[in-house]
């Protein structure tokens, strides 16, 4: 790791953190967690950058990277749009909320959160939890918000039914939370309320997700910039990076056997989570 | 679901804000690159500290100042109109998505998208209570 008592010019600074950044965005999209939970973690530790900077350029790249897939995905023909534009009430509003709490709380204090979220998706990165079965009969308050349909598969499109759609705004409400007071994706935590609590098949709960996190990040985007949280010298290399890193990653990920590459990864994050919660404790971040 | 003759489908929707999505990150990519060239030009040689949070200028925290400074080219305001317009990218989606709702006649969804327009609007103005 570089320690901040280093002096750095500018393009030095740059062209390591968008090093960082491909790195960060590469192995962010192979295992489905994003950039942005490395990204911070590396800005913080790894470069002494004060963690509101972090995170206000880590948001920021989770909308490009949030919106570059998402543009990729629909053509499957996997993301329902309902489900993201109804759940997106709550994520936004939890954003706004996160958003408003990063302002309050101490920073180390926050780096203890992220530690948490760290050691948390690194455990689902490993063992992912088993998708619930889909319910065959349809849910009264899901069927008129029209947010059952169909998703292809090979033998032809299969219907689905979404169920306990109270519980899952909750969750999401919860997940935009996270989002906005930590400045990453939250897909996991997106992903389990639409998986386990409204018992939406997988490959629509996770491409419908990484549709929802760009909005979800917009909104508590508007507030960071309106606190001066986001630089351009340093989200510039981070946003370029991430995007070419996650790229990258989407295009490795249909060709090559990643569950190495999984456990190395989640290793990783553990590694940083410990890090993380300890600067936090002893009032370093 | 009801008929969808002369509507657009949701099939439809999706692969158009598909292509929004696509081209407002190619710009906003584009518009960060080139002023992040620029910057390195002029700053390159300077020693950045991000180690003590002081907060942006007050340009560089609203969209008009953002705008002014990135028409003045001034290098920073350059990258941050690109972000801008990346933050723009997915509340561009939302709006799309009220007049796709709309033409569908699908109230309920016209309501819950303008929901959702409305907070990132309130987010973008600065957020103040």
């Amino acid at each position: 790791m570089i320690k901040s008592k280093l002096v750095m010019d500018a393009l030095v600074f740059t062209v390591l953190i968008w090093l960082g950044s491909i790195i960060a965005g590469f192995f962010g999209a192979l295992t489905g967690l994003g950039g942005g939970v490395v990204i911070v973690p590396l800005l913080a530790l790894g470069f002494g950058v004060d963690i509101r900077y972090a995170i206000g350029a880590s948001l920021i790249s989770v909308i490009a990277t949030s919106s570059g897939a998402a543009s990729a995905y629909v053509k499957e023909g996997y993301s329902n749009i309902r489900i993201g534009m109804f759940l997106e009430i709550a994520t936004t509003l939890g954003a706004l909320a996160g958003a408003f709490l990063a302002q309050r709380l101490p920073t180390s204090t926050i780096a203890v959160i992220f530690g948490i979220i760290l050691v948390y998706s690194s455990f689902i990165s490993v063992r992912p939890p088993r998708p619930k079965p889909s319910a065959n009969i349809p849910n009264k308050l899901a069927t008129r918000l029209r947010m059952n349909s169909s998703y292809p598969t090979p033998t032809g499109r299969k219907p689905y039914y979404v169920h306990s759609v109270p519980a899952g705004f909750g969750l999401m409400f919860g997940a935009g939370t996270i989002s906005g007071l930590l400045g990453i994706g939250a897909g996991v935590v997106k992903v389990l309320a639409m998986d386990q609590a409204m018992r939406i098949p997988f490959k629509v709960s996770t491409t419908t997700s990484n549709f929802m996190i760009g909005v979800t990040a917009a909104a508590s985007a508007g507030v960071y910039l309106n606190r001066g949280y986001i630089d351009p010298g340093l989200a510039m290399p981070v946003t370029l990076g991430v995007l070419l890193g996650s790229l990258l990653g989407a295009f490795v990920l249909v060709r090559a056997k990643t569950r190495l590459l999984r456990m190395v990864f989640s290793l990783i994050i553990l590694l940083l989570a410990v890090e993380m919660i300890y600067s936090g404790l002893t009032g370093k971040l | 679901m009801p008929k969808q003759n002369s509507r657009w489908t949701d099939r439809q929707i999706e692969l158009i804000i598909g292509k929004l999505l696509r081209i407002g990150v190619i710009l906003a990519a584009f518009v960060v690159f080139a002023g992040g060239i620029y910057y390195l030009a002029y700053y390159g040689a300077s020693s950045p500290d991000y180690r003590v949070f002081r907060g942006e200028p007050t340009d560089l925290r609203h969209v008009r100042g953002i705008v002014q400074d990135a028409f003045a080219l001034h290098s920073r305001g350059l990258i941050q109109l690109g972000l801008l317009l990346l933050i723009a990218t997915p509340v561009a989606r939302v709006a799309f998505s009220i007049l796709a709702f709309a033409v569908q006649r699908d109230r309920v969804y016209v309501v819950v998208t303008i929901i959702v327009l409305s907070v990132l609007m309130f987010s973008l103005a600065g957020g103040h209570i």
